[in-house]
């Protein structure tokens, strides 16, 4: 039986500073994951997805991450992605700079 | 130390000038990612989890004040204020912007340095015992050897394409401080029954998904012969090396599917085949290398001042006791900085403490630094009369930590903090870990005690040899540890082996702490380290520490 569909933001890092960015619903790469879109149906995720992907100029390594509709906005679902809107434990060098 | 000559001079320059080229190539749409990757990695760049990371080489971990202060340089300038020094004694960059590495690279160049092969299915950077051209045990410097190892395997045209990336490390010491067992080929210098130099070689060794101990496929390799005797290692390696799986590629499973004697085989009969090729010429560079190699003039004097110190100076004692070592000239140190203060990330050194440690270097260590595979820094060379003064200054700059070879001075690798392949993160545990063991003051102790974290299978973290190695997983959606007990990464090498279930990020400090009480319960005497003692119990009394709840079952039933 096909895995039931979960809700999506698609995510990448961006060309330059090689920053995690995630695709909001008016076509930004936002360095925000709560300006994120989040996608709950599975075929507009592979389109949005594509049109991701068709960015080499922007984005590199753009895919599908699980999240979850926070109060403002998706909020990751796994350690690993809630890692990646915050920065490093270690240091306050990433995003949590700009928080 | 060795200095670049015209050759190499032009070879790195041409190499940065045609990788800015692709960079402008890639940011300006010419090239596509999937072009442009396989062109960065060439140049030890990687896009990590939240930035690009370069990786930079320190061949055999030797550095002269100058490179360092430039590194320190690098770091304000491109990155955020520091550096992390790694296991393959690099240092890596975890914030450099993809238009500055180019650069970034120029700026190496002028110092002699770059980051090629520092990634990519390559031979990479060759590894030596940190305390090589010191050391009171040594047989000889292995560091000209491990200098024509660079040369040659620098863009060697055979060996660029391999099946996976391939590790090389040599000692010129019988106690093993460079983990020879656990590299795809590992060189131990010895001498044979006539006196003469040469090397065992060890092939077939490495950590990750599957680790093993490398095996010996030649006892006794003339020192001229080694460069042929690699290039057929590597050639047999990269002929029957298992491209169609990438974690059944590393050398460990070649040697293990065939058999060290046919292995063995297959090796003599291609050194056989290409030794005429080696002209002699190898051995004119090799002697050149040892002339750039020699010993610094190191002179008498008086030791009154470290006399003075150790007996009127507990701290200094202590850091006197656990930081340095014995050179092999009499009235001189090794002295080990440990980049692993309490609850501080193992292997960063701010840029402040590069040039504190360049500084020192030059003023009392005659201009050398050594990187350690333990990710901590060495001034090789320094009197003890003038150890006092370089222990004031790095108590100053925050470097004074008398803790190498203790609990605290944990090897972790970046982890998910960082590194896009990781499943869990090392440096908080590491950090929680020393914090805790500074809290408790029962570090000096317990002793002699290596732990090793690493965040993923990958083992960068050497978690595999560590007396007490932490592997952090993804386990459903959470981080969970497991933890292996009995490592050993010297001479005596040994895998450790998994104690049980693993544990969540927050229970794995209270476990590591009932696996240390345990052993102090159960060691016979001060003398007894961690290792003697699980080698001479096995596991029984500290899993039992580490699962009460077992035992209790056990002992109820």
């Amino acid at each position: 039986m096909p895995r039931k569909f979960t809700p999506k933001v698609v995510t990448a890092n961006s060309l330059i500073e090689g920053d995690a960015v995630w695709l909001t619903a008016d076509d930004r790469w936002s360095p925000d994951m709560a300006e994120a879109q989040l996608i709950e149906d599975e075929e507009l995720a592979q389109e949005r997805l594509a049109h991701a992907t068709a960015q080499p100029d922007q984005v590199v390594g753009a895919y599908l991450a699980d999240a979850v509709a926070g109060d403002n906005g998706p909020v990751p679902t796994h350690f690993r992605e809630a890692f990646r809107t915050r920065g490093p434990s270690n240091y306050d060098h990433g995003k949590q700079t700009a928080v | 130390m060795y200095s670049y000559s015209e050759f190499d001079e032009q070879f790195v320059r041409e190499r940065v000038s045609q990788f800015r080229a692709q960079v402008e190539r890639r940011i300006d749409g010419s090239l596509t990612e999937d072009e442009f990757k396989p062109l960065r990695l060439m140049n030890g760049l990687y896009l990590q989890l939240h930035a690009y990371m370069l990786r930079v080489a320190i061949p055999y971990g030797t550095l002269n004040p100058h490179q360092m202060r430039q590194l320190a340089m690098i770091a304000e300038k491109w990155d955020k204020g520091y550096g992390h020094f790694t296991t393959r004694q690099n240092i890596q960059y975890n914030w450099p912007k993809l238009k500055d590495v180019p650069d970034i690279l120029d700026a190496l160049a002028d110092v002699e340095m770059h980051a090629i092969q520092t990634s990519g299915n390559t031979i990479r950077n060759v590894t030596a015992d940190h305390f090589a051209g010191a050391a009171a045990d040594e047989i000889a410097d292995p560091r000209p050897v491990a200098e024509l190892l660079r040369q040659w395997s620098t863009d060697h045209p055979e060996f660029q394409f391999l099946p996976r990336k391939f590790k090389i490390a040599i000692t010129g010491s019988p106690n093993d401080r460079a983990v020879t067992k656990a590299h795809d080929i590992g060189l131990r210098m010895v001498r044979n029954d006539a006196g003469d130099e040469g090397f065992e070689v060890i092939v077939g060794g490495g950590l990750g998904r599957t680790p093993m101990i490398g095996k010996v496929v030649r006892e006794f390799l003339p020192k001229a012969d080694l460069l042929p005797y690699v290039e057929a290692i590597v050639s047999v390696w990269n002929l029957l090396g298992r491209r169609d799986n990438k974690y059944k590629a590393r050398i460990k499973i070649t040697v293990h599917e065939h058999g060290i004697d046919e292995i063995r085989r297959l090796v003599e009969e291609r050194f056989e085949e290409i030794r005429p090729q080696f002209s002699g010429v190898d051995q004119e560079l090799l002697a050149g290398l040892e002339q750039a190699f020699a010993a610094p003039d190191l002179q008498e004097a008086s030791l009154a001042a470290f006399e003075s110190a150790y007996t009127n100076d507990a701290m200094f004692r202590a850091f006197a006791d656990t930081n340095v070592v014995d050179h092999k000239v009499p009235g001189y140190g090794i002295v080990s900085i440990s980049l692993k203060a309490h609850g501080a990330t193992p292997g960063d050194a701010s840029a402040d403490q590069m040039r504190v440690m360049a500084d020192l270097a030059e003023r009392y260590g005659h201009s050398e630094l050594r990187i350690s595979h333990e990710q901590n820094v060495i001034l090789p060379h320094v009197h003890k009369s003038d150890i006092p003064a370089v222990h004031a200054a790095l108590k100053e700059a925050g470097l004074a930590t008398a803790n190498i070879g203790l609990i605290s001075d944990i090897i972790a690798c970046p982890g998910m903090d960082y590194c896009a392949l990781a499943t869990a993160r090392s440096i908080p545990i590491a950090q929680e870990i020393a914090t805790r063991i500074d809290e408790l003051k029962i570090e000096h102790e317990v002793g002699h005690m290596k732990i090793k974290i690493s965040g993923c299978i990958n083992a960068c973290g050497h978690h595999h040899v560590g007396h007490i190695g932490i592997l952090g997983l993804d386990r459903a959606g959470v981080e969970n540890y497991q933890i292996t007990l009995g490592g050993d990464g010297t001479e005596t090498a040994s895998i450790g082996e998994r104690a049980g279930p693993g544990f969540p990020a927050e229970e794995v400090v209270p476990a590591i702490e009932r696996i240390i009480k345990a052993y102090l319960d159960v060691r016979e005497g001060e003398d007894e380290t961690f290792l003697m003692a699980y080698r001479r119990l096995g596991p029984a009394p500290f899993k039992a520490a580490l699962y009460p709840e077992s035992k209790e079952q056990a002992d109820a039933a």
